[in-house]
């Protein structure tokens, strides 16, 4: 496998650049800087001029945190990653599972898919780590470390479905730009920490304040430091909610890097994005945050539904919040063949958003009928709920069995598409699987 | 006599001296200077610090059955433009993942221009977005595409 980012462009502008800024950089290091500083900067720079200086802002980096922009070339084995997750992009890494592979009731790592706006962190000291709770309407600005969070506040452990809010975006018509997701931008594990809302009242929240924002330290695609690839929040009502954590810990053990080490926000049933990685700041906004991603068609579908395709204005989109029902069948993977008389037994998960799932459906004919499923409670708010049924098949053939959840307002999936958006969100139309009775 | 003697022995002492400091001098700086252009001479483990996939193929742009084989891209009038413009921040998978019209690309550029950092890509904007709108053309998939690519196996329980 050979890389897209080895690639030495000619730009000899830039090139002339860097070479100069590299020997100004280098006769600095070694009249002021120690040797071993000198040395990593004097990677860096001689790294830049190697793949063709895209790493202008090398020097200016955050202290402590090279990108991680070439590595491992196997994903697989540098995330921890089951064989048959799919890669989407590896630049910024985006992976994604298949329906098959989501059959545990908690999701583990290595089925968790992985979504990224910009490079990952790396050289992260969980020691050093500090949060800062700050903006406009923050009582007083205040820092914690890690190990304050750990042990001045109480923790607690939720279940919590995470959904990508592009999943599903393959299949609208005309196609939403992005990367690709199918049905597998969703995960549910169980997540360690202290409740957001513990912290921001620790620091004091004003009368005033309408929204939180989160930072994190993961690098911009361009390796500009003055920008952030992501940095969005949610609504105060969210921020204060039981669930919403600030974890450091994933399934029981450290959260693995990719996922946000040492520490991130898990908002469930909201888009994935709310739950920032390797978070270090979170603002008290007077205002709805306006940081990367929260504005434009990012993370926004039109306030009201438009035709496939049109276009809508800037002041038309409205912010995503809770996720719409949705499930997946997990168990059998698509394509089971079964001997004819033979009764097939179904299962998987269904969620919805902040809402609780009430009833679930299963049907092999196209949705022209339907039968019910048994579907678990969930083991707290906000986590997916188990669903499984006995499908008897009437004759031989091709089958599709179709999933079908409800919720508690009595919203079901849709079996087309839902509407459509400039960027391809919500799609939580019926997952189907194909079996076929010899 | 013996003091005058004394005073040259002394005189060539701190001249010596003078030489074997000026030397040293010469060689620190030689080193300092060297170092400078070279530095990873006196660190035997650099080769540790820099791991750099760099293609091993002679010919990193090698092209087999159409594709480009480095980023997988269709191999068409435009192709390197696309490559040396629009692969530098994010990866090819990004760019063959997507079919977008003239007008849709164009958008997508001056997002990038405006929020990513992309350069003004002057005439190559033209060629660029002929290449991805020829090679990568919007396909109308309906309200909801059949199941495709179902892997077949027997289900044993």
């Amino acid at each position: 496998m050979s890389h897209s980012y080895c690639n030495i462009s000619n730009k000899p502008k830039v090139l002339e650049i860097v070479i100069y800024t590299d020997f100004l950089l280098r006769t600095y290091n070694l009249i002021i800087l120690k040797r071993r500083d000198f040395i990593n900067k004097a990677t860096l720079s001689s790294f830049a001029t190697l793949i063709g200086a895209d790493i202008i802002f090398g020097s200016n980096l955050l202290e402590g945190y090279t990108p991680v922009a070439i590595q491992n070339p196997d994903p697989f084995k540098l995330f921890n990653k089951h064989k048959d997750m799919i890669v989407l992009n590896d630049k910024p890494w985006n992976i994604e599972a298949q329906a098959h592979l989501l059959d545990d009731k908690i999701t583990p790592n290595s089925c968790m898919f992985i979504r990224n706006n910009g490079l990952v962190p790396e050289g992260i000291d969980a020691k050093k780590w500090t949060l800062t709770i700050d903006g406009e309407s923050v009582k007083k600005n205040k820092t914690y470390t890690l190990a304050e969070l750990k042990s001045k506040f109480k923790q607690y452990t939720y279940q919590l479905t995470i959904e990508c809010g592009g999943n599903g975006r393959s299949e609208f018509n005309p196609t939403a730009k992005g990367n690709q997701w199918t049905v597998g931008a969703v995960h549910c594990a169980s997540w360690t920490g202290v409740r957001l809302r513990d912290v921001l009242n620790d620091a004091g929240i004003k009368k005033n304040a309408v929204y939180i924002g989160f930072h994190g330290v993961d690098v911009h695609l361009s390796q500009d430091p003055t920008k952030e690839p992501i940095s969005r929040g949610c609504p105060m009502q969210k921020a204060l909610q039981d669930e919403t954590l600030l974890a450091f810990k994933m399934n029981g053990e450290d959260i693995p890097l990719i996922h946000g080490y040492p520490l991130r926000l898990v908002a469930g049933g909201w888009p994935a994005s709310v739950s920032g990685k390797w978070v270090n700041r979170i603002s008290i906004r007077d205002k709805v945050h306006d940081g990367t991603k929260m504005t434009g068609d990012a993370y926004r579908i039109p306030c009201n539904p438009v035709a496939p395709g049109e276009k809508v204005k800037d002041k038309d989109m409205c912010i995503i919040e809770s996720m719409p029902v949705k499930s997946l069948i997990t168990y059998p993977k698509s394509g089971a063949i079964i001997k004819e008389g033979r009764s097939l037994n179904i299962r998987g998960h269904a969620w919805a958003g902040e809402l609780e799932v009430a009833k679930m459906e299963y049907s092999i004919d196209f949705g022209s009928t339907w039968k019910s499923c048994t579907i678990e409670k969930p083991s707290n708010r906000l986590a997916w709920q188990h669903f499984n049924a006995s499908v008897s098949f009437p004759k031989k053939g091709y089958y599709e069995i179709w999933a079908k959840a409800t919720d508690t307002n009595e919203k079901a999936q849709p079996m087309l598409l839902p509407g459509w958006n400039p960027k391809g969100y919500l799609n939580n139309a019926c997952h189907r699987i194909a079996v076929k009775v010899n | 006599m013996s003091k005058e003697e004394g005073y040259k022995k002394l005189i060539k002492k701190v001249i010596l001296l003078i030489f074997v400091l000026f030397s040293l001098f010469l060689l620190t700086g030689g080193l300092i200077v060297y170092y400078t252009i070279n530095p990873s001479f006196f660190n035997n483990n650099t080769e540790s610090n820099i791991t750099i996939n760099i293609p091993i193929d002679e010919d990193e742009d090698r092209i087999e059955n159409g594709i480009h084989l480095r980023t997988g891209l269709i191999d068409d009038e435009g192709l390197m433009t696309v490559v040396n413009n629009c692969t530098n921040c994010h990866s090819s998978k990004l760019i063959i993942q997507n079919r977008m019209t003239t007008e849709r690309w164009n958008t997508t550029i001056k997002w990038m221009q405006e929020t990513q950092n992309l350069w003004d890509l002057g005439k190559n904007q033209e060629v660029i977005v002929n290449y991805l709108v020829t090679n990568y053309p919007p396909k109308d998939i309906g309200r909801r595409a059949p199941l495709q690519n179902i892997n077949w196996y027997e289900l044993k329980e």
